[in-house]
């Protein structure tokens, strides 16, 4: 799924300093499940706006409303009668939220109300790691089922470098070196000619790097 | 004697079957031509050819390929580094050509330090090609004459191509399986991290002769004298993929005040009349760190002049 | 000038908290007015929303009052409880109010006079804290 984080409330009430009523949106997909923009986190974002604006003596009205997806139109379509209701929306769905309903609402002010941060899962409670960078051209199987594009620090298809260090990437002593656990894997499993396979610089035309990307599945299309 | 692959001085001192010296130099972290030169004329005779780092630590310095120039113009011969962190194919490609076409012959692949440890950490990396695709794409352009998109070259540049090895990081086993994955590559020539643990350098160096890699390319171990206690505990605490025994540093530290400095020249150069009797070893690196005035003794003490003319 | 009287919502738990109360009651101890009991079957199931509400609703402070951590009767409740008490801490201070204003406390059923001297010992520090509407 996506994670994300939620961007410190001061910087968020900063966003709505000059509004007096606003829209918090949350999203029942990916943002529910890494509890940052779901029901609950709806809830708490419109208490601490309303208990911040006691603080400074003002009053705000906060509503909230929690679609089953902001990555969807048709949900999205829900929020079409009050919309203009309000100052601002913010969204606290990963960063496609805001801007489907940006989109969708062209005289509305959306705000970001999370960091939307990788592709991953959690690894245990309150812990999330990165484990797809959507490079667009899966090669995993090239390396024991470990992804080295999004969790080598340098993307390395020809890895360890030479900073990896008992186990813990050059770049920090609280993240693995992936090389190790790729090679140890392939070791163990006694496929290490696999490894010592050259592997070619890879295409990213597939990834960001060959600009926005767009998918059309006809058989779908109505 | 069959063709140069580049015809450079390292080249030639190598398959001429010298026992190799190589030096370091870091560019200015700025325009300072002078102490460049300075730097320059200090390694200049003493040793085969010099390795002119590439934004180093990912701290920003003059260009390798500007660097390796003026050494160039004062009679050193530049072994120009490149990292995959600063430049995707196209500037790497690019690079490849324009240092050949001013008249540098040597070039070491490496990855690069990741940024984070610099003095620009919130840059964005490229990573485009790591150093083994970086080897690659140089043999390519040199033996087949083309670039990473099968195109001709109108003119392919001859480099000597090197690449580094660390035969102590993590995981050991693999490291000799990598090394060879380099010269499968195209490496001719390799230079190693800094060795202090001999121990487990000729056992690396075992393994890289019992599977013939030594007849494959030249292997240059590391050297890089201790100049204080502070200096190897900082190599052996803070630097990653570094191996500094125990042993070395109460050594250091038995020297007493005012000699540790000695002490760590005597351990290296032991560690290079070593180097010059074990199998496989073509050679020696020497990184003699923001020390190169210190090179012309060394390269004396270790029996290394004069440097033989090829 | 009138001194300023805190509003204060406690949050504790019927195992320990609340029958610490209910002994201090016997010993004639008396609970500050101010402040408010709620009263839960064990602190770990206080989220971070209901913290934050009393402070909505015109509360100056906010503490919760559970078991000792090592002898919760749902194991971890009060742990927990402590783990949300630092988030809201984290909150108010990100929105410029002291996050002295919420804490947490432990308990046992028998400590009947440490109970309402939790209940004082809030009451002084939020007082000098002042109200959160200045
Ligand atoms: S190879 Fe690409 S698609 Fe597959 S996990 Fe890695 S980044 Fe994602
Ligand atoms: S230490 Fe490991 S994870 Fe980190 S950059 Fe090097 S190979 Fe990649």
């Amino acid at each position: 799924m996506i994670i994300a984080e939620a961007k410190p409330n001061s910087e968020l009430l900063e966003m709505v300093s000059d509004c007096s009523k606003v829209l918090v949106v949350g999203c029942k997909g990916c943002v529910t499940v890494c509890n940052v923009g779901g029901a609950k986190e709806v809830g708490v974002l419109a208490a601490t706006l309303k208990i911040a604006r006691r603080r400074q003596g003002r009053t705000i009205a906060v509503d909230e409303v929690t679609l089953e997806r902001q990555c969807d139109p048709e949900y999205v379509d829900e929020i079409k009668d009050r919309i203009g209701d309000y100052d601002a929306v913010i969204s606290i769905a990963c960063g496609v939220g805001p801007q489907f309903l940006s989109e969708r609402y062209p005289s509305a002010r959306v705000f970001p109300g999370v960091n939307t941060k990788f592709m991953g899962g959690a690894v245990a409670h309150g812990v999330w790691e990165e484990r797809c960078a959507g490079c667009g051209q899966c090669v995993i199987h090239n390396f024991g089922g470990i992804c080295p594009i999004a969790r080598c620090s340098k993307s390395l298809q020809n890895g360890p470098c030479g900073g990896s260090d008992h186990g813990k990437c050059e770049i920090s002593k609280d993240v693995d070196c992936i090389w190790d656990v790729i090679v140890r894997k392939m070791m163990s499993q006694g496929r290490l000619d696999e490894l010592l396979k050259f592997r070619p610089p890879k295409s990213w035309t597939t990834s960001r790097d060959g600009g926005p990307r767009k998918m059309i599945r006809e058989e779908l299309r109505i | 004697m069959s063709e140069f692959k580049s015809g450079s001085n390292l080249e030639k001192v190598l398959r001429a079957g010298h026992f190799a010296f190589t030096g370091e130099c870091g560019p200015p972290t700025g325009a300072n031509v002078e102490a460049l030169k300075k730097k320059a004329a200090y390694l200049k005779g003493m040793v085969d050819a010099v390795n002119i780092t590439d934004n180093q630590t990912a701290v920003v310095r003059m260009p390798s390929w500007a660097a390796s120039l003026i050494v160039m113009q004062e009679g050193v011969e530049p072994n120009f580094q490149m990292v995959c962190r600063d430049r995707n194919r196209l500037a790497a490609q690019s690079d490849v050509l324009g240092i050949y076409a001013h008249g540098i012959r040597n070039m070491l692949c490496l990855s690069g330090d990741h940024q984070k440890f610099g003095n620009h950490p919130d840059a964005k990396n490229v990573y485009d090609i790591d150093s083994m695709q970086l080897i690659h794409t140089v043999k390519t352009m040199r033996d087949e004459g083309k670039f990473l998109n099968g195109q001709d070259i109108d003119v392919p540049p001859k480099i000597f191509i090197g690449a580094a090895s660390n035969p102590f990081a993590e995981p050991f086993e693999y490291r000799v399986h990598r090394l060879a994955k380099k010269i499968a590559a195209g490496a001719d020539f390799v230079q190693t991290q800094c060795i202090y643990n001999m121990d487990r350098f000729r056992e690396f160096m075992k393994q890289a002769v019992d599977m013939g890699l030594h007849e494959k390319c030249y292997i240059l171990p590391g050297v890089t004298p201790m100049k204080s206690v502070g200096m190897a505990l900082y190599m052996s605490r803070s630097v990653p993929g570094m191996d500094v025994p125990e042993d070395l540093i109460k050594r250091l530290r038995g020297a007493g005040k005012g000699k540790v400095a000695e002490e760590g020249i005597r351990f290296a150069l032991e560690q290079i009349e070593e180097f010059k009797e074990m199998e496989g070893v073509a050679g020696v690196h020497l990184m003699a760190i923001e020390w190169e005035h210190r090179v012309p003794e060394i390269a004396e003490r270790a029996g290394m002049l004069p440097r033989p003319s090829v | 000038m009138d001194e300023f009287t805190p509003r204060i919502v406690a949050f504790c738990c019927s195992n320990c908290a609340a029958a610490a109360a209910t002994i201090a009651d016997g010993l004639q101890h008396v609970l500050p007015e101010n402040v408010k009991i709620i009263q839960v079957p064990c602190t770990g199931r206080i989220e971070v929303l209901h913290l934050l509400k009393p402070f909505e609703e015109g509360a100056d402070g906010v503490y919760v009052a559970g078991c000792q951590e090592d002898s919760c009767r749902y194991t971890s409740g009060i742990s927990k409880a402590a783990r949300r008490v630092a988030h809201v801490q984290k909150i108010l201070e990100e929105i410029a109010i002291e996050p002295e204003r919420i804490a947490v406390f432990n308990v046992s059923a028998g400590m009947g006079h440490a109970f309402t001297e939790i209940a004082r010992e809030m009451t002084r520090k939020v007082r000098e804290i002042g109200p959160i509407q200045a």
